[in-house]
């Protein structure tokens, strides 16, 4: 079986049979990472490029490790926002990217729907690394790869997004994917940071940390972006802390064993305490380094070199 | 010399409603009937199966000019709302620079003569650059021919001075229009919040941001006595609160645009920027209750909204593209559907289009009475077109219906007893 796609934009779309795909291709990549040669041919003779509209280090860096672990050549461009004011449309700048033999472009931007506007109007394939409020699928496709790993089971699997959903594509992108693979999922935050109608896309709305948590596997925190504080989404930190940052006591009322996840980057004492961070229930650097080998696993399916 | 259209189902609305000719002469419409006096020497247009219509107003259009010619000039602009049986446009003034002073309302009233196809009226702004701060010279710009005033697309969020324009208006009996959206709430939004918002990730403009305008403009109609018109108004509050407003005889009229009666937000999906428009397309609830405000009379016209952009801005990105879609050619055709789904009867959509528009600026169009200016549109009723905005006779081809299979195509344009429009003949 094959991922019979041009691009990957969303998780929306896709079905659970290519959800485990991309999971199964990642595993055969994770064993090279741990080799001592981490290279392998698949993509060699191959051109990626990241085009990164928005400042990403972990990210980018993720994919161009992935890139280069397949031997494909990897181009790294970050053009200014000023230059798309400049005048530049998003789609001018892909097409002379494309008129370069770019195969795959791994776009990261601010505006929702970037990916697919530039999808539509290049024959290379698109992978979206994340696009404003969206869907940043390939993080999500990390993150079940590394519940997977912990050995839970996705049907009837619990877990709980905390923080400001409305805000976030790695939430969206989450709680596609997870409930196509049959996982109840729980959103807990503010009601200023949940979403219209975030429930008819199958997830349970919660107001209260402690309730939401009760029974959950996998406790998924999101990053609290801070400048949002001037717009009257939340009061201070102080109290955003106080009532949605995990502390080690709150771990507790989850299930016995459960997992602490985080996109990254941290800020630790305001979503996450440090000592939860660092605990042994936290998989956030397994996330990292599952990062590579996943993103190996679609560019391998995307290029269609298998 | 004068013009016969002679056998068409002649549509006066509220006037005249039956199969006759209509006789034009100096510009005005001469007679009117079944037997009328047919000049000597009169050129004679054959109607059999037209539809014979004032020729419509639109209350709401962007020309773009002065500031921005690339997208639409007033000629280029005049040409497209002939091509689609407009006669008389009012142009918002969100030009550059803005329409807030009598030398701009002069050159726009030279363009829209040197145009020569329709009456170009222009609209004044209510504050100087539209900033929403002090007050236009509202008395000159009347004096110069505007025949309404607003601040459009940067609606006038003080209330104090709102309720002040519309004081100030009542000296000039014109009206004041509002784009009614709370710009706190909308915070940048770009499609209407809900569902698909949710889903696609993109700041949406709830409802309530159109609603909170409208309840405050209506209020300050109350006040002040002014005469109120709600611009494109989009949402199931809005029809509520101005069917309230008038049942309480508040002196308020309203229109709405045919994408906000036939298209959701659904088509957004795929951040189709052709979708891209303020106010936004909403649910479906929305959408049925701006119907039924036009069925029971509380949407007084339909206006187009004509806001050109070039290809390249609609081109990027869903949030950076610009809100808007041009309307003057596919307005019609839009406006038929209704009645053909038995919301409108064929009399009262004409006259949404013409007379009703007409009325709430007091402007003396929108009628073939005799002794009335002779602007006409000629329709062919039956005929089936498909929707090419490389046809368009706008400069801009942003449009959502693009390969649309439409029913209802003008034919012929007069304005001023002189043919400004022929539909080509297919080949």
């Amino acid at each position: 079986m094959s991922l019979k796609r041009k691009d990957l934009l969303s998780l929306a779309p896709l079905s659970a049979e290519e959800i485990t795909l991309i999971l199964q291709t990642a595993d055969s990549f994770k064993e090279v990472t741990g080799r001592e040669i981490k290279k392998v041919p698949a993509l060699r003779g191959r051109t990626v490029v990241n085009l990164f509209f928005e400042p990403s280090t972990r990210t980018r860096t993720s994919f161009e490790l992935a890139a280069k672990r397949l031997s494909a050549d990897v181009i790294n461009f970050s053009p200014s926002s000023s230059s798309v004011v400049k005048g530049e449309t998003l789609l001018d700048t892909a097409r002379n990217i494309e008129a370069m033999q770019a195969d795959i472009i791994v776009l990261r931007h601010s505006s929702a729907g970037a990916a697919e506007t530039l999808a539509r109007g290049v024959k290379s394939s698109v992978i979206n690394a994340g696009d404003g409020w969206h869907e940043h699928p390939t993080q999500a496709l990390l993150d079940l790869y590394t519940i997977r790993e912990r050995g839970l089971p996705f049907k009837g699997l619990r877990v709980a997004i905390v923080g400001d959903v409305a805000h976030s594509r790695v939430a969206r992108s989450n709680i596609h994917a997870l409930s196509k693979l049959g996982a109840e999922v729980r959103v807990v935050g503010p009601p200023t940071m949940i979403p219209k109608g975030i429930e008819k896309l199958g997830a349970t709305v919660f107001y209260n940390l402690d309730e939401a948590l009760r029974g959950v596997q996998v406790i998924m925190m999101l990053r609290l972006q801070l400048e949002r504080q001037g717009r009257a989404l939340f009061p201070t930190i102080r109290e955003y802390a106080r009532l949605y940052g995990l502390t080690g006591d709150r771990v507790k009322l989850a299930e016995a064993g459960a997992i602490v996840m985080h996109p990254g980057p941290i800020n630790r004492g305001v979503e996450i305490a440090p000592e939860v961070a660092d605990s042994l229930s936290s998989v956030i650097l397994d996330q990292v380094a599952n990062g590579v080998a996943v993103r190996m696993g679609i560019l391998y399916l995307m290029s269609g070199a298998n | 010399m004068a013009i016969v259209i002679q056998g068409g189902h002649i549509l006066d609305p509220g006037r005249f409603n039956a199969v006759g000719d209509l006789v034009i002469d100096q510009g005005k419409i001469l007679a009117i009937g079944q037997r009328v006096n047919i000049p000597a020497g009169a050129t004679i247009y054959p109607a059999k199966g037209r539809l014979v219509v004032p020729g419509f107003v639109d209350l709401h259009v962007h020309f773009r000019e002065p500031g921005f010619e690339y997208k639409e000039t007033i000629q280029s602009g005049a040409a497209s709302a002939v091509a689609g049986g407009f006669t008389t446009v009012c142009c918002m003034p969100n030009t550059n620079p803005v329409n807030d002073n009598q030398a701009i309302t002069e050159f726009m009233l030279e363009r829209g003569r040197a145009a020569g196809l329709a009456n170009v009226l222009p609209i004044g702004a209510i504050t100087k650059g539209s900033e929403g701060k002090e007050l236009a010279e509202i008395g000159d710009l009347r004096r110069a021919g505007c025949v309404a005033i607003s601040d459009d697309g940067k609606p006038v969020m003080n209330s104090l001075v709102m309720r002040r324009a519309m004081e100030y208006a009542l000296a000039f009996d014109i009206p004041v229009v509002d784009h009614c959206e709370d710009l706190h709430l909308a915070e940048g939004g770009c499609m209407n919040e809900g569902l698909i918002s949710t889903e696609l990730g993109l700041p949406g403009i709830p409802a309530a941001a159109e609603d909170v305008m409208v309840a405050r403009n209506v209020s300050l109609a109350e006040l002040t006595g002014a005469r109120l018109h709600l611009a494109h108004i989009s949402t199931v509050g809005s029809v509520r609160m101005v069917r309230e407003a008038k049942a309480r005889g508040i002196k308020v009229t309203a229109e709405a645009c045919p994408h906000h009666f036939t298209l959701t937000e659904e088509v957004v999906r795929g951040f189709n920027t052709l979708a891209k428009m303020n106010p936004p397309l909403r649910a479906w609830q929305d959408v049925q209750a701006i119907k039924e405000g036009l069925r029971d009379g509380t949407i007084d016209a339909i206006a187009t909204d004509h806001a050109p952009h070039a290809t390249q801005e609609k081109q990027q990105g869903f949030t950076e593209a610009p809100f808007g879609i041009v309307g003057l050619e596919t307005a019609l055709s839009l406006t038929l559907a209704l009645v053909e789904e038995g919301i409108l009867s064929l009399e009262s959509a004409i006259e949404k289009l013409s007379a009703a528009p007409a009325r709430a600026f007091g402007l003396a169009k929108g009628t073939l009475t005799a002794g009335a200016d002779a602007d006409v549109a000629i329709i062919d009723p039956q005929a089936h077109w498909e929707v090419d905005p490389g046809k368009f006779r706008s400069k801009s081809r942003n449009t959502p219906f693009a390969g649309w299979k439409v029913k209802g195509l003008v034919v012929k344009t007069i304005v001023g007893g002189r043919v400004v429009f022929e539909a080509p003949v297919p080949a």
